[in-house]
């Protein structure tokens, strides 16, 4: 007998000018890895927020056991059984991971809070489900697999028996993944439901029993694992034929354009994030550096453009000494940085795109004569790149913030990528987009490429590494674990490198 | 079971080796106390309780920040908030006769100030600093129109000696012969050290002020907190204003607060967003108001009195550009909180 | 999503109503900002059992009625325009500088002794001469908490406030002891008065200082607008790190600031002491520099606007002396209507929802970013 536990019907949520959930239905069954699977806006966010009581659906209707419900807020989901583990784990990163798991649900000893037996408990629920953590650790010195770990518990402790997992392998490690497979596992055989959402279609085939599509707020499918493929999937979700793969030339190194010599970058706290790292990018290749978040790729960004100082170690781009130069230097020895944090880094919102557009060259001119602005050499050369890159704005004169979505990544790549360069360090570069501006991004690094440029693309999509790159540098805990060609190389062993395994 | 001693073991090494430097100095104050208290028992006495005069205020505006700051929210309107419950406290006084009344209403001004910044800050996602200094402009534009000149109140409240305590040698006259607000806030250092650590609000209130959507997410009621905490907190800056004009100088004049809520912002910084913290550091700043009143009223060094006038507001400077980088404040303080969807 | 067809619809409205729509929505929240304030102040003096049409009518009568009230509230309002311009600019680099006081009297005392110790220059020396030592003390002042912030982290809402009281003592001193007026029978604490050559003179009734703060709101927008130097301060305001990533050197620019807003504030000084004082007396600029952070609020935080609300604040101060012997209302509730004018138009949100009127997206002002930056 199929137990449904919940139930989902018809739901609609519409903002102003997009209908983000358009008569959305599927069932989640007792003891099922339910995955939803969609493009980044697909409206799977939406959906689980409707879910989570944050947003109220416009139209539709939810079950809880085939009891018709209408979830109030969070709180009222949790008390309804359902519990949520967010992509940006919810954790106060000084508590204590025991504070962290009552926080909201403490009980009292008279008026002092007691943790006593709270701690029992938790106990038990880590036992049964083999979830091993100490609970005295301060939240923000675990990695992140186990503060993962911290937020199913959290859920568990609230005695949920439907959990909702929000790209829960995005900041993972291959092996964590397998880990959190596991649990996963352990956590339907003893009877608990999930909600996996995901857009990664190898992990959606490995875990799930069921499989619903979502593309632009609509369901366009479902489908058991066994009876799926990777290809078919990509085409639901995205809705049309995918090139999986990438046509690039092979590369044709010329001269040396960056060569790094056992940096070191540690952090304002003094701890090493980049630990004596030494390689070097020619023009015409793409190298790309894989690694799991937080394993000093930001850093080792940050240090080459100047953001932050080394501790030691050299740089030299063109053949000249870069190390420790000012980003306005970098900038000027031809090279292009495109930043991590579209949104905040980089660009200035409440300025106009024009502004924006010259952020890092108005000091020069056309665009300043002594120390005065040139407004309208600005203006005109705002529009040129406005049309030459497509950026979808009524004037060049609108503010950044009005940008949506893959403009904001237009507005930069059409700044970076209007100078003479012949370095382009680009940092997730495709982040949070959907297929079709990734695709246009792609092509775009590939031509800078094939121009002759020396690109470093740092990445945590190990996808997005195999596809673009040349040659592929791993980092792991600050170090270079291995460099090797990328035509040499499968993409499980790079998944391997990347949590730190070496052959 | 050995393993855990040596955990603590290493815990207090830890802890030693981290505050090494404040145990130093506490014992070395001790050690000149004491010689002091030996050479001329008088002075010593006289300018340590001046010490615990002087930084009553200072505490309790420094509880009156982080109260508000551990929720999340910079109060920089402390100075105004301190100032006009001084003079509604004094008023009160003043016309009914009745110190109670005095120090009562004190307080629910404070408390209603604190409702102010609560809905400049929360409901209508004002700056915070500029919310404070809305505060600070605020009160003193109504104190100086509503203030009369000539109104007195009588008599100040008076010391209490607490028995036998109060004839202890040394820390009798200090310690154990205050006035009531003064005894109030030592116990307020208690109480707010066991609300923040050891109760369910407390939990609550350090989570809001360190990651307020994770609070949320877990049914916390962020906003209340915040709320809750900044009417309280007023209301501990209202004492502050009420120990100012009935306890410490028994008359309400102009700016009667002489930047004492700023001083006591570098005072909670300087002790770590904690009350304990807080205390020692405005015993500190008591410390050299005392000196500096100590000197001036001995004239030992020639020196113009306006020079040693700067010394708090020096310390303050040297304070802050010492210890501000070093310490750590509530990750989200000053962050407007906003809901989702 | 909604954020942008709201300002799509804005933008649709604003060419409809074209030029009048487009100012009505700059100056809309502070014009009913100073209504409310001054209904609230009326309020209160009827409660206080004066007439607050009889009050504001002679605060209005005294500060606009005739050339001599006109010179009165220009007079008043030349030290508010410069210290509401040192507010302003600090502001525009996301600082909040709160001692915008101490910068102005480090710029009076420093004017006066140049006006009083120098003798036997000609006017159009003199009087720059003055003004200069006095923009140059100011700045100078305003560096340390520029250095501070930069050097130690140390925020300057703080340090500045911290440094008006050192300012006060060291003036106090110095108008008590060295620079001291020496006279037989004087005990007033004050520096002897500044040469006639020093004076800024009248034009016509009005006072030559004004004009001079008129072209220094000017010069301050064309800084900001128009120079890559602007550019970089409100780069800096806005984004710290986006500021970094266009190779502005940020901490460069927080001093700069910071030593140019001390200048406004030190020149605010130096004109109140040439054109008004005439000497340097402790207690007679006391209130400015918060009145230039109401100045510069009010003003919207735009140079030119600082010009009027300066206008506005002076002549309540101008006005405030004929309105208590008119009505019988003590001048401080000019405080108080003008704290409460600070509180609305901070408190935009109050005025907007009153007036419903829609949030636009001007670079908006935010300076809380915790102690440590």
């Amino acid at each position: 007998m199929v137990n449904t536990v919940l139930e989902v019907q018809n739901i609609t949520k519409r903002f102003p000018g997009v209908i983000a959930n358009d008569s959305i239905s599927f069932k989640l069954n007792k003891g099922e890895i339910h995955a939803l699977l969609g493009e980044n806006g697909a409206g799977k966010s939406t959906l689980m927020n409707v879910i989570y009581g944050l947003y109220k659906p416009d139209e539709g209707q939810i079950f809880i056991n085939e009891e018709a419900v209408e979830v109030q807020n969070p709180h009222d989901a949790i008390a309804r059984g359902i519990g949520m583990v967010h992509q940006h784990f919810m954790l106060v990163p000084v508590f204590t991971v025991l504070e962290n798991i009552v926080l909201g649900s403490e009980t009292t000893n008279g008026p002092s809070l007691n943790l006593r037996s709270p701690r029992k408990d938790i106990q038990k629920i880590i036992d049964q489900f083999n979830l091993d953590i100490d609970l005295d650790t301060i939240t923000e010195d675990l990695p992140v697999g186990i503060q993962q770990r911290v937020e199913i518990i959290k859920a568990l402790y609230r005695q949920v028996d439907i959990l909702v997992l929000d790209e829960p392998t995005a900041v993972l490690t291959p092996q964590e993944v397998d880990d959190l497979f596991k649990i996963m596992r352990s956590l339907v055989d003893q009877g608990k439901s999930i909600i996996f959402i995901t857009h990664k279609l190898k992990e959606v085939i490995e875990i799930a029993d069921q499989i619903t599509v979502i593309r632009r707020g609509k369901v366009v499918g479902s489908a058991k694992p066994d009876e799926a493929d990777q290809q078919s999937l990509a085409t639901m979700m995205v809705g049309r034929d995918v090139d999986m793969h990438l046509h690039k030339k092979k590369a044709e190194p010329k001269e040396m354009i960056l060569e790094v010599n056992n940096l070191v970058v540690k952090d304002a706290n003094g701890n090493v994030e980049v630990d004596d790292v030494s390689f070097e990018i020619k023009a015409g290749e793409i190298v790309g550096i894989a690694g799991v978040q937080g394993n000093g790729q930001t850093e080792l960004v940050n240090a080459l453009v100047g953001m932050i100082p080394t501790e030691s170690g050299t740089v030299k781009i063109n053949g000249l000494p870069a190390t420790n130069a000012s980003p306005r230097k970098v900038t000027e020895m031809g090279s292009a940085h495109i930043p991590e944090d579209r949104l905040k880094d980089g660009r200035v919102l409440p300025f106009t795109i024009a502004d924006n557009m010259v952020l890092n060259t108005y000091y020069l001119e056309p665009f300043a004569k002594s120390g005065i602005r040139q407004q309208e050499e600005i203006k005109e050369f705002a529009v040129d790149l406005v049309e030459k890159f497509d950026v979808r704005t009524p004037s060049a004169e609108n503010t950044a913030s009005s940008l949506s979505g893959g403009n904001h990544q237009k507005e930069i790549d059409a700044r970076e990528f209007s100078r003479p360069i012949n370095l382009l360090i680009a940092a997730q570069p495709t982040r949070g987009l959907d297929v079709g501006s990734i695709e246009y991004i792609h092509h775009r690094i590939i031509e800078k490429r094939d121009e002759g440029c020396a690109v470093m693309v740092v990445s945590t999509e190990l996808d997005e590494i195999m596809e673009l790159s040349d040659r592929i540098i791993v980092m792991f805990n600050g170090k270079i674990i291995d460099t090797v060609n990328a035509d040499e190389i499968t993409k499980e062993q790079v998944g391997l490198l990347m949590a730190g395994v070496t052959a | 079971m050995t393993d855990k001693n040596n955990n603590q073991d290493n815990k207090f090494l830890k802890h030693l080796k981290k505050n090494w430097a404040k145990y130093t100095v506490g014992i070395l104050l001790i050690v000149a106390i004491l010689y002091n208290y030996d050479r001329d028992p008088k002075v010593t006495q006289a300018v340590l309780a001046s010490m615990v005069r002087h930084s009553t205020p200072l505490v309790l505006g420094a509880l009156c920040g982080l109260i508000g700051e551990r929720s999340g929210i910079i109060n920089i309107g402390i100075e105004g908030q301190m100032l006009i419950s001084a003079f509604a406290a004094f008023m009160t006084t003043a016309y009914t006769g009745n110190i109670i009344f005095g120090v009562v209403l004190g307080i629910l001004t404070g408390m209603f100030m604190g409702y102010l910044l609560a809905i400049m800050s929360i409901a209508l996602k004002l700056d915070q600093i500029i919310g404070g200094t809305v505060l600070n402009i605020l009160a003193l534009g109504i104190t100086s129109y509503f203030y009369q000149v000539g109104l007195s109140m009588g008599q100040k409240i008076l010391p209490i000696p607490l028995g036998k305590l109060a004839d202890l040698p040394l820390v009798g006259r200090v310690l154990f012969n205050n006035p009531p607000i003064t005894y109030t806030t030592f116990i307020l250092v208690f109480v707010v050290h066991y609300i923040l650590f050891h109760t369910k609000w407390g939990l609550r209130t350090r989570a809001v002020g360190e990651h307020p959507r994770a609070a949320d997410t877990v049914g916390v009621d962020v906003f209340k907190i915040r709320y809750v905490n900044l009417i309280i907190a007023g209301g501990v800056a209202g004492l502050a204003g009420s120990f100012l004009s009935l306890e410490a100088v028994g008359s309400f004049e102009r700016a009667m607060t002489n930047g004492r809520g700023f001083v006591a912002l570098a005072v909670m910084i300087f002790g770590r967003w904690t009350p304990f913290g807080a205390w020692g550091a405005a015993l500190l700043f008591g410390f050299a108001s005392a000196m500096q009143t100590q000197i001036n009223f001995s004239g030992a060094l020639d020196i113009p009195y306006q020079f040693i006038s700067m010394l708090p507001y020096l310390l303050t400077i040297v304070v802050l550009a010492g210890f501000v980088g070093r310490s750590r404040a509530p990750a989200a303080s000053g962050v407007p909180y906003e809901k989702e969807g | 999503m909604t954020k942008e067809n709201k300002k799509k619809d804005d933008q649709i409205k604003e060419r409809s109503f074209g030029i009048v729509g487009v100012i009505w929505k700059k100056i809309s929240v502070p014009l009913t900002s100073i209504f409310l304030a001054l209904f609230i102040g009326g309020l209160i003096m009827a409660i206080s059992g004066s007439d607050p049409f009889e009050a504001y009518g002679a605060l209005f009568q005294s500060a606009f009625g005739d050339i001599n009230g006109w010179g009165r509230t220009l007079e008043k309002a030349t030290p508010l325009i410069f210290s509401g311009l040192a507010v302003t600019f600090a502001f525009k680099a996301g600082l909040f500088n709160i001692g915008t006081q101490g910068q102005l009297l480090m710029g009076a005392i420093t004017s006066a002794y140049l006006g009083f110790a120098i003798t036997g220059l000609p006017a159009i020396i003199h009087i720059p001469l003055a003004l200069l030592g006095g923009a140059l003390a100011g700045a100078l002042f305003g560096s340390i908490p520029g250095l501070l912030k930069t050097r130690t982290g140390a925020h300057e809402v703080i340090t500045t406030i911290m440094l008006n009281y050192v300012a006060i003592n060291i003036t106090d001193y110095l108008s008590n002891g060295p620079l001291k007026e020496v006279s037989s029978s004087d005990v007033v604490a004050r520096t002897p008065p500044i040469e006639a050559s020093a004076e800024i003179p009248q034009v016509a009734g009005l006072p030559l200082g004004f004009f001079i703060a008129i072209i220094f709101a000017v010069f301050v927008w064309w800084i900001l607008e128009k120079t890559t130097l602007g550019f970089e301060i409100r780069t800096a305001g806005l984004s710290g790190t986006a500021a970094k990533y266009a190779g502005i050197k940020v901490t460069a620019i927080i001093v700069i600031t910071m030593v140019i807003s001390g200048a406004l504030a030190g020149l605010g000084g130096a004109v109140e002491t040439q054109g008004i004082v005439g000497r340097y007396q402790p207690g007679f600029n006391t209130g400015l520099g918060f009145d230039g952070i109401t100045v510069a609020l009010l003003g919207k935080v735009h140079p030119i606007g600082n010009i009027f609300s300066a206008l506005l604040i002076g002549s309540m101060k101008a006005g405030g002396a004929k309105m208590q012997f008119v009505a019988d209302v003590t001048p401080e509730i000019t405080n108080v209507v003008q704290a409460l004018m600070l509180f609305f138009v901070a408190a935009d949100r109050v005025v907007r929802w009153i007036i419903r009127q829609r949030e636009t997206d001007d670079e908006g002002l935010t300076l809380t970013t915790g102690w440590g930056n």
